[in-house]
């Protein structure tokens, strides 16, 4: 329990720490919000007025505190750009992303897992070595490579979905499922490859401890062994594996999402940094660091329970 | 105990790998492009950034990959954008792992408040993916092939420094330290003279896989269009101009789409033959 | 648990190296490597000697596995059986067929390559946006496809000799998309707005002339302007907008065909036809129309050919390939747009006519359009563009011929024998200026001088290069907001707010200032032909053309005409029989 305390203390931290680095970053850059709201051709009492109003002319650390405040409460400002809450903006996002991204969770671990399992047991076999080198050369490519091939193979060539043609959840979610399918499998084939690997590798390794031979020397057949004892300790790395995926996941696929033109987190985030939106950078940005950091944190609880050799320290 | 090896024939070392097939082929492969580059520097079949007439042309005998929509060779185009990812990757693995060695050396062998407060802000940085920092730098700096090999440089600190520093933690306290130690050996010396080299195995194999990062996370960022500037094109922002004709022109995008992969293939298989030896020199 | 079977040394040889002694638990196996690779705690080793005793073992015992029904079979079975399902159920959830005819004409899906600004004609500044908002909102006036300016809010309209007093007669029954009527109350309030308003772009700036409007009775309003200006008429096509309306900007309300329905930013802009439009004749006839954010402008032809969008604008010319004459009709009409390469005049070496006109005589039009457009496109030689008739002079296009040799001479007498670099900002959302700004890289090559292309986001460019004039050089193309001369010239007065070339000419300021004030028509128009002159000759800018519009319009609609300004009239639009 201790343990999961101080590790929360932790992540709290580095997440105070990250915001306020970004915030004065932002501030530092961004120019004057005032004249970026009312154009240049704006009175000078004009832009004092607004600035007065947003709460401009107060110290940095003021406006830090009073901006954390209201990011915690769930409104992180206006956009400088589109002059809504940015907290509507984001929120319209969110969900894409996590449907993208549960989706690509899935099919990693769909196919990761019996790759991973199949090429540990029948190690060293003709297809063992043939789904290695495949795992390699699927590692090699680029997501937006096998984007772009995807989406000409089975859009353009076969036909099986428009590109481009997204459709929003509020419109239909079976076909919004339907389409976030392709994206999904361009995100996931890279991670599933590589936790098939990993798998194996942890697998494998386990597998020449000493007790597994002691396992397979009391009689357990090779399925016993390999799910009741190896499978638990080989989880563990693959246990962080899956959560730096998921959390990678969760910040959104750039590539992916320009390629599809699915609007999701980072595509806005995309645009807000071409914008020099600061406010909607920042939330963004400080979003995605609250789920990385969480699913960071969830990983290390999950490894405690696990692994009882590790305890507060 | 003797912890480095004395070679006479200098690829004889290719032997002693449990997978000299597999590193022979990625380094093969490697050298293959790598030569297709230095070629570059000093001959192209046409100036990257020079148009003709002969737009959007298939494969032919003049055209080798065939040209793009502004009638530019793509071959030659190739050999550059190969250029500027090298550079840019190796870049980012010199500032990376280079800041990252000294870093995580430090705080590992010194410990103490100063480790802890390092590793609390490389937990920070570690937490966002690769792309996502790259981005808010260059926000905040300005697009540019030089912003962008700082930013992923900074990007990779963390995961150097991390795997030095729990090697460095666990080798401090083994003998050959204290021996040089109790030689009179200054702290510097200990730390790259005695250390460093038998944490070089571990940090061999995490370079071929940060490298084989670097050159995936510049062609992405390439293909949103950070990065080089027009008409100078880099792999990925060559892909991402030629998504548009990939029927016509297939070879716009397959030519800088197979040159990242079997560079990035080839790096893998060098890293799984080095990865066994690493084992062993340990 | 499987721990017991393990002796300690086997443990601490294990974790040795995985974990750190003292603190920082953190890793289990997050290294090595760099963030999100493959990751592995310890390397696994492929080769030791345990693997092979163990294969051993594991062979034997798999011969005794095949025997039974393992149950790795079962798991293999069983992820098959997921995957196939879930690519059953993909093809299933998908439609098939390809250019949208699943979607019937009841919703036309227009393509945008960059989302809009505001939505408040008071603050646009982009023509993208105000072909948009084209179809929500109606002026006392509105333009046609011949040029004419017609009444529509306004049934009638007097203007006074000297051009300082617009007497409008308002037409009853036009309502508001909220149901209200629009009063002259209304129109007053309006046209005071846009006089007051310091954002907006050149039309709304326009509106500064305005000195007051008078309210004559219910149905007549005069505006009265500061000086004479027998112009201004075109202006008036700008948006009425009712007096009661705070937050246009995110809920416009205006009198035009469609009105607005919704909006998801960066995403569409949802419009539904107006049932209570007054003019019968120009009503719409598609219930809705979404207009699609496309974020990547290599797509468009994908997105065309694959029935997400039914309507495209400007296509461009190297991804009309893409979309099949079978499925689409392709208009060809120009952009009505002056495309340029914009010099900052206040910045060295711009502020020497000697450098501009050597980079106007480097560089060739003709080559231009053949890049970028394959040979299509009208070449321009000043700030007008040639479906504005009236005013274009095709002769200013032969002020400066390719010559490369008078180029180098110029730049030399400047100063700059050897050349300069300088940078040209361009807009990522536009494909056809960032393409021209390449051709003119190598162009300008040829004399010495290095174009160091720089891309940005629009919304950077509307405030960097566009309001605050921090720039080089830029490539982009200006419309006419209003069917009038001025609002192609007015913006090369020394003083003018929208004047983000610095361009500076007593000469000109003088021309101008006569053109406006004078009131023969035939007179204006030699004196606004003048003006042009000027801009060639003291190259305001390295003038290249007006680029050619590739509209794609699906073939189930029908109806899409040009209109010689940067307006999009979508009630025109209609199902094809």
């Amino acid at each position: 329990m201790r343990y999961v305390l101080k590790k929360t203390a932790t992540m709290l931290i580095t997440l105070l720490a990250v915001s306020l680095f970004l915030f004065v970053s932002f501030q530092l850059i961004s120019g004057d919000p005032a004249t970026r709201m009312l154009g240049t051709g704006a009175t000078p009492e004009r832009l004092e007025a607004l600035r007065e109003e947003l709460g401009l002319n107060d110290a940095l650390l003021v406006r830090y505190v009073r901006w954390l405040a209201s990011f915690v409460r769930g409104d992180p400002g206006i956009s400088y750009v589109y002059r809504q809450p940015v907290a509507s903006l984001l929120g319209a996002k969110i969900p894409v992303t996590l449907a993208l991204a549960l989706m690509s969770f899935a099919l990693t671990c769909l196919v990761g897992f019996p790759a991973g399992l199949y090429t540990a047991k029948y190690a060293g076999s003709a297809l063992d070595r043939i789904v290695m080198v495949l795992n390699q050369a699927i590692m090699a490519v680029p997501p937006f490579f096998a984007g772009i091939l995807i989406s000409w193979a089975f859009g353009t060539v076969l036909r099986l979905f428009s590109p481009g043609a997204y459709v929003s959840y509020e419109t239909s979610v079976p076909r919004f499922l339907g389409y976030l399918v392709f994206p999904s499998i361009a995100l996931a084939l890279p991670r599933a490859a590589q936790l098939a690997k990993l798998l194996r590798g942890a697998i494998l390794e386990e597998s020449g401890k000493n007790y597994a031979r002691t396992a397979y020397s009391r009689g357990n057949n090779t399925d016993g062994v390999l799910f009741g004892h190896l499978l638990k300790n080989a989880f563990l790395p693959v246990l962080t594996f899956l959560g730096m995926s998921l959390a990678n996941l969760l910040a959104g696929s750039l590539i992916v999402e320009s390629i599809f033109n699915i609007p999701g987190i980072s595509s806005i985030l995309l645009s807000s940094i071409g914008n020099r939106d600061y406010p909607v950078i920042l939330a963004a940005v400080m979003w995605i660091a609250v789920f990385i950091i969480a699913i960071n944190l969830l990983v290390d609880i999950l490894y405690a329970v696990l692994d009882p050799r590790i305890d507060g320290e | 105990m003797r912890m480095k090896q004395t070679r006479r024939n200098p690829l004889a070392f290719i032997d002693t790998l449990p997978n000299p097939k597999l590193f022979r082929m990625g380094a093969l492969i490697t050298a293959a492009i790598v030569l297709l580059v230095l070629i570059g520097l000093v001959w192209m079949p046409y100036e990257p950034t020079a148009m003709s007439a002969d737009q959007m042309q298939g494969i032919s005998a003049s055209h080798l990959l065939g040209t793009d929509k502004m009638g530019r060779d793509i071959l030659s185009r190739v050999m550059y954008g190969s250029r500027i990812t090298l550079v840019v990757a190796l870049g980012t693995m010199v500032i990376g792992a280079g800041l990252g060695v000294l870093i995580g050396a430090a705080t590992g062998f010194y410990g103490g408040m100063a480790d802890e407060i390092v590793m609390r802000i490389m937990d920070g940085l570690f937490a966002f993916p690769n792309v996502l920092l790259a981005l808010v730098v260059v926000s905040l700096l300005g697009s540019s092939t030089v912003h962008m090999i700082w930013a992923l440089g900074i990007a990779f600190i963390p995961s150097f420094t991390r795997v030095v520093r729990s090697e460095y933690i666990r080798c401090k306290h083994l003998d050959y330290v204290k021996n040089a130690r109790l030689q009179g050996a200054s702290d510097a010396r200990v730390i790259f003279v005695h250390i460093l080299p038998n944490v070089s195995g571990v940090l061999l194999s995490n370079l071929m896989i940060g490298f084989n990062n670097a050159v995936l996370a510049e062609a992405g960022l390439s293909f949103l269009g950070i990065g080089s500037q027009p008409p100078y094109a880099s792999l990925g922002q060559m892909i991402s101009d030629a998504q548009a004709y990939f029927f016509e022109v297939p070879t716009a995008v397959l030519g800088p789409g197979l040159v990242i992969v079997l560079l990035v293939l080839s790096f893998s298989l060098m890293g799984e033959g080095l990865r066994s030896a690493a084992k062993e020199l340990d | 648990m499987p721990h017991k079977f393990e002796t300690y040394a086997a443990r601490s040889v294990r974790t040795a190296g995985r974990r750190d002694r003292k603190g920082d638990k953190n890793d289990h196996g997050r290294n090595p490597g760099a963030n999100g690779a493959s990751l592995f705690p310890t390397e696994p080793p492929f080769r030791s000697k345990g693997i092979l005793e163990t294969e051993s073992i594991v062979r034997v015992a798999l011969a005794r596995a095949r025997l039974e029904s393992g149950r790795m079979n079962n798991l293999t079975r069983r992820s098959f059986l997921s995957l196939s399902t879930l690519a059953l159920a993909s093809l299933a959830a998908c439609d098939g067929s390809a250019p949208g005819d699943a979607r019937g004409t009841d919703e036309l899906i227009v393509g945008m390559p960059q989302d809009i600004d505001s939505m408040d004609p008071a603050a646009t500044e982009s023509a993208a946006t105000r072909e948009v908002l084209f179809n929500i909102y109606e002026g006392l006036v509105k333009p046609d496809p011949a040029g004419n300016l017609n009444p529509a809010v306004a049934d009638g309209y007097e203007i006074s000799p000297d051009g300082s007093v617009y007497s409008f007669s308002l037409r009853e029954n036009v309502l508001f998309h909220n149901g209200e009527p629009v009063t002259a109350e209304d129109v007053k309030h309006s046209l005071e707005r846009y006089r007051d308003s310091t954002v907006g772009g050149s039309l709304v700036s326009a509106f500064s002339a305005v000195d007051h409007v008078d309210i004559v009775d219910a149905r007549h309003v005069d505006v009265v302007l500061k000086t004479g200006d027998t112009d201004f008429l075109a202006y008036f096509s700008i948006g009425i907008t009712p007096a009661s309306a705070t937050d246009l900007d995110v809920a416009p309300v205006g009198c035009g065909p469609y009105r607005f329905s919704s909006r998801s930013p960066l995403e569409n802009v949802v419009l539904e036809k107006f049932d209570d439009y007054w003019d019968a004749a120009g009503a719409a006839h598609i219930p809705t129309i979404t207009f699609k954010v496309i974020a990547n402008t290599n797509s468009i032809g994908l997105e065309l050919a694959g029935g997400s969008i039914d309507l495209f604008y400007r296509t461009p010319e190297t991804q009309l390939s893409q979309v099949s004459e079978d499925d689409f009709t392709i208009y060809e009409g120009g952009m009505n747009l002056v495309q340029a390469l914009y010099l900052n005049n206040a910045v060295a070496p711009f502020d020497d006519v000697r450098v501009r006109q050597a980079l106007a005589y480097a560089i060739d039009p003709q080559e231009i359009m053949d890049f970028v457009s394959g040979g299509k496109g009208a070449e321009v030689g000043s700030s007008m563009y040639p479906a504005f008739a009236k005013y274009f002079m095709p002769e200013l296009n032969d002020v400066y011929n390719q010559d490369l040799d008078k180029a180098r001479d110029l730049l030399a007498q400047a100063g700059y024998p050897n050349g300069f670099d300088f940078t040209v900002q361009v807009s990522s959302a536009h494909p056809q200026h960032a393409e021209t700004a390449e051709v003119l890289k190598e162009q300008l090559a040829q004399v010495g001088v290095t174009a160091i292309i720089q891309p940005v986001e629009w919304n950077s460019w509307l405030s960097d290069v566009y309001s605050d004039r921090r720039f080089e050089g830029t490539v982009v193309g200006l419309d006419a907001s209003a069917l009038n001369a001025p609002s192609m010239l007015a913006r090369f007065v020394s003083d003018a707010g929208n004047n983000f070339v610095n361009f500076s000419s007593a000469a000109y300021d003088e021309t101008y200032a006569r053109a406006r004030a004078a009131i023969d028509d035939d007179e204006k128009t030699e004196l606004y032909k003048a003006c042009e002159r000027i801009l060639a000759e003291e190259c305001a800018s390295v003038y290249i053309q007006d680029l050619p519009s590739f509209v794609a319009l699906a073939k189930r609609f029908t109806g899409y005409e040009f209109y010689p300004l940067y307006a999009q009239n979508l009630a025109t639009i209609r199902p094809a029989e």
